[in-house]
């Protein structure tokens, strides 16, 4: 009995686990080989079976944290990120061939894999629309952008802000806020202390002021990806891992393990739980990680969460505080959309369970940022929060790498530090995003298709379940593949973040006027028509 | 009764208790001294004067006037057009208008002896982020980058740090003015095979830190036989080329490419920055140029890490692309920098002290290894010692440039506006 044959057996079990993609396979078969081709009469016997069966076990078991998809979608979604170079001094074609030829330097294992075009269905999806993007009037035929959550319902006020008080020169007179005298020359790398303040009191706010924030324990840094980033490098060595509730944005598996070699080790969450994370899930999986000889360094959590965007509850928040306490590990919240909180719940910050209860501050680190909140991803602003003065200082260390650009911080700092335009902006913001999920999910419950119940965040969690044609991840991809090449809207699959239960996919609206979503419907309606399973 | 147990406290990563960040050395221990006790012409004049620190701000003048007359390059006029687009552009491409801006500025400062194509243009938050970047496509932990000696004592932390690459010395003496040879080259790639390290590239900052020197097209035309020879990468970083005295003495090694057509040129990597020659780190605008279609791919997705903020890239855009402006400004920078360098030189002399000879950057390469009680390196640092203390004066010893000759000192001249 080969391996081969086993892996062709493990495609149906009885709870759809990810489908590894072949390395994984290989890393489990080569030390087999060794076993396989016999180093002794005894080996054949009894150890083969053993052997064999136990990492068919470990196999079916096996959560994936790496590329999901071992059937990428139609040849037409992928799009090498190296054919729009130009070639001009380069003489070699080096498009998807992989490494060099003879005689060429080559480049790290690191970035061998980064190297490699996309295929998760995430990005190439973002390379899809980037190609042909929808315009109402220019493009109607594009592709609409459901992929990217992405904020532009308030850029009218923040546009407003930017011309009433932009001055026309930055260079001006002295006591003018936003002129670049003294932030030309090398400023802490960790950001001026004046955003730093400025941020601190905006989180406040965007908590419903009943949290306040030290700025001195905070770390600015160029957008929360390297604040992700930096708190791994920080937390964990090389080989270690976190665990993430599942399904998380896809994002964080460049963001945590590419540079930093750790592993990420998904807590399943389900549909039934409303995909809240539970106590017995993080047992379950810190064991699993234990098992395959992981050491566990902490815990990253999404509160409000992405992709489903709901909120955890305040004794689920304890849970997570006493279990990291019992296991002695890390806690990460990224809240960084804890002021897209649109719905009746209400959003509990880790900061505030540890200003009202008695547990062990040195283990938690907040991410945030105004990507989402404040709509401004292009100017590059993330924090890390922490309680840890070790973490903060290394963390300040490592923003040498990632630091934001002097003038824009200057600029921020202004303008959060306008409280009546922040307080309108904030207010303005939650309803306008409210506004959109209304409606956004009305049109699709018209369409047969429910929406996770959620209260936060720029995207809805859609089950298209009946929709796909196999309840599987290839089902799922089908799906995806048909409402972005025939719909022309580009939605993240499920499998791309890690869910365990095929159908679901995540929806940004945030992007659309109201004119849009019944466009919007309408082709996912087209698509639908075709994929209802017959009986 | 409960029984309080003493909960271990919870551990950090081995990145973050390591030393490699270097701030516990002389170079940034001199900057601790400046900074508790800063020099101010009227508050603090017995303060520690900063000259350890090589930042430009000979010619802020020039950018000052520029932004004033020009304020639609920091605004998005009124109505704020533009705005939106920059507001949610977080492409790691970056804006094309500023790839564009950077290769015509990297062309004119090379005098047009080079071309740049914007498209292998990939943008950083500083040439720190652009080294480590690099740094980690092209190396893998453990393995090795060579560099000539002495070298910017932050190439220990930004090359060595998160990545885990080593670093190799390359001596170089002062015997031939510290110049890199051949022997050199091939006596540091046999120092790495003996402790069984795999060399990945050669590293060399041209003009040089601390030496403020350029490097000759000669020894440039060897540095490239070597790697082709090795078939390893070349990474220059070339952040002080528009700090040369004057534009002919430099030679970049794109300049020794395009004279061979471009053959082989797939290991050479350039970094260049703002920070120097622009006088502009504050505005954290770095970036890699590379010639090897798999770095710029794998550099450009790395760069997620490490943007720069679209504003600031819309501002520096109109900017760099004014060329009159910047070749005025290139023009008067060289011209000012080099006025200093003879101040400080002459100055230098009059007390008896000789500098290596320099042609380039914001600072002088001094010996004053006659004043060290011993030739040793602790004979330099105390003489440093003594010089922060009594002469309220921070200079860069060599040792922590990892000079391999005691007493020579690294010393900044140009991140002072007015006269001193």
């Amino acid at each position: 009995m080969t391996l081969t044959q086993i892996r062709t057996q493990s495609k149906e079990p009885e709870h759809p686990p990810r489908k590894p993609t072949g390395a994984t396979g290989m890393r489990l078969i080569v030390p087999l080989q060794g076993v396989v081709q016999g180093r002794g009469g005894l080996i054949l016997g009894s150890l083969i079976p053993c052997a064999l069966f136990y990492f068919f076990h470990l196999y079916l078991k096996r959560h994936r944290s790496a590329n999901p998809s071992s059937n990428p979608p139609s040849p037409s979604a992928s799009s090498p990120n190296l054919a729009d170079i130009p070639r001009t001094a380069s003489r070699s074609n080096l498009s998807s061939r992989g490494s060099f030829g003879p005689g060429r330097a080559s480049i790290s294992t690191r970035a061998m894999s980064i190297a490699k075009p996309n295929d998760s269905p995430y990005y190439i999806g973002l390379d899809k629309v980037s190609g042909n993007p929808y315009d109402r009037t220019s493009n109607p035929d594009g592709i609409i952008q459901l992929g990217l959550s992405e904020n532009r319902l308030c850029l009218d006020l923040i546009e407003k802000w930017m011309a009433k008080n932009l001055r026309d020169s930055i260079v001006g007179t002295d006591g003018d806020d936003l002129n670049i005298n003294g932030i030309t020359t090398y400023q802490p790398f960790d950001g001026l202390m004046e955003l730093k303040v400025a941020m601190a009191n905006f989180m406040s706010r965007v908590v419903g002021k009943v949290v306040s924030f030290d700025a001195s324990q905070m770390v600015l840094t160029a957008g929360a990806t390297p604040a992700v980033e930096i708190l791994s490098f920080c937390l964990a060595d090389h080989g270690n891992a976190f665990l993430v509730p599942t399904p998380y944005y896809p994002g964080f598996d460049r963001d945590m393990r590419w540079r930093t070699g750790v592993e990420l080790v998904p807590v399943h969450c389900r549909s039934t739980d409303n995909f809240i994370l539970s106590v017995t899930a993080l047992e379950q999986a810190y064991n699993h990680a234990r098992k395959r000889g992981l050491k566990v360094r902490g815990l990253l959590i999404s509160n409000p969460s992405n992709p489903v965007g709901n909120l955890l509850p305040r004794e689920r928040l304890f849970d997570i505080l006493n279990f990291a306490q019992e296991k002695n590990i890390h806690i990460i919240s990224d809240e960084i959309f804890a002021g897209s909180v649109y719905g009746e719940d209400e959003f509990v910050s880790m900061a505030q369970i540890l200003e009202e209860e008695d547990f062990d501050k040195n283990r938690v680190h907040i991410i945030y940022g105004l990507s989402k909140d404040l709509s401004l991803p292009g100017f590059r602003v993330g924090a890390i929060y922490s309680y840890n003065e070790n973490v903060l200082t290394a963390a300040k260390r490592l923003t040498r790498f990632s630091s934001i650009s002097a003038p824009s911080q200057r600029l921020l700092a202004s303008m959060l530090s306008d409280a009546s335009f922040i307080e309108e902006y904030i207010e303005t913001n939650k309803k306008r995003i409210g506004n959109i999920y209304g409606l956004f999910v009305e049109g699709f419950r018209r369409l047969g298709i429910r929406c996770m119940e959620s209260s936060a965040g720029l995207y809805c969690w859609a089950d298209m379940g009946k929709l796909i044609p196999s309840y599987s991840e290839k089902g799922e991809l089908d799906l995806w593949d048909k409402l972005l090449n025939i719909a022309k809207i580009n939605v993240t699959p499920g499998s791309a973040c890690h869910c365990i239960e095929p159908g679901w996919f995540r929806c940004c609206f945030t992007t659309l006027t109201e004119d849009d979503i019944p466009i919007v419907i309408e082709r996912i309606r087209k698509v639908a028509e075709t994929c209802k399973s017959p009986g | 009764m409960a029984i309080e147990i003493e909960q271990p406290t919870v551990g950090l990563s081995k990145v973050a208790v390591s030393e490699t960040h270097g701030e516990d050395s002389p170079y940034f221990a001199g900057w601790k001294a400046y900074d508790e006790d800063p020099y101010d012409e009227s508050e603090n004049p017995s303060g520690v004067i900063q000259m350890g620190l090589a930042e430009n701000q000979v010619s802020f003048d020039l950018l000052e006037e520029y932004l004033e007359k020009h304020s639609e390059a920091s605004t998005w006029g009124k109505g704020a057009p533009g705005f939106r687009e920059h507001a949610l552009f977080q492409d790691y491409h970056g804006l094309k208008s500023f790839r564009q801006a950077i290769a015509s500025f990297m062309e004119q400062i090379r005098g047009g002896r080079a071309k740049f194509d914007p498209d292998r243009v990939v943008l950083t938050a500083g040439a720190t982020a652009a080294n480590e970047l690099l740094t980690f496509i092209l190396a893998d932990p453990g393995d090795a980058l060579l560099v000539p000696t002495p070298y910017y004592p932050g190439f220990d932390r930004d090359l060595r740090w998160r990545t885990g690459v080593k670093i190799v010395p390359i001596h170089c003496d002062s015997s031939n003015n510290f110049q890199v040879t051949p022997q050199a080259l091939e006596a540091a790639y046999k120092d790495a095979e003996v402790m069984n390290i795999k060399v990945r590239g050669v590293l060399i900052t041209n003009p040089s830190n601390p030496l403020g020197a350029t490097i000759q097209r000669s020894v440039l035309e060897e540095i490239l036989d070597f790697v082709t020879r090795k078939n390893i990468h070349l990474v220059s970083d070339e952040i002080y080329s528009g700090s040369a005295f004057s534009s002919s003495e430099f030679v970049s090694i794109a300049e020794i490419l395009e004279a061979r057509g471009y053959k082989d040129s797939e290991r050479v990597h350039i970094v260049y920055s703002l920070s120097k020659d622009l006088g502009l780190p504050g505005f954290r605008v770095g970036t890699i140029y590379s010639y090897n279609d798999k770095v710029v791919t794998t550099a450009r997705r790395m760069s997620s890490f490490t943007l720069i903020s679209s504003q600031t890239q819309h501002l520096l855009a109109s900017m760099l692309s004014d060329q009159e402006f910047t070749k005025n400004y290139i023009k008067i920078n060289r011209e000012r920098l080099r006025k200093r360098y003879e101040m400080i030189i002459e100055g230098l002399r009059n007390a008896g002290i000789e500098c290596l000879k320099g042609n380039a950057g914001l600072f002088c390469w001094m010996n004053l290894s006659p004043l060290l009680k011993t030739q040793t390196r602790e004979g330099e640092l105390t003489l440093w010692k003594s010089i922060i203390r009594d002469l309220k004066l921070n200079i860069s010893p060599g040792s922590s440039c990892h000079c391999s000759e005691p007493g020579w000192f690294r010393v900044c001249f140009a991140n002072m506006r007015s006269k001193r």
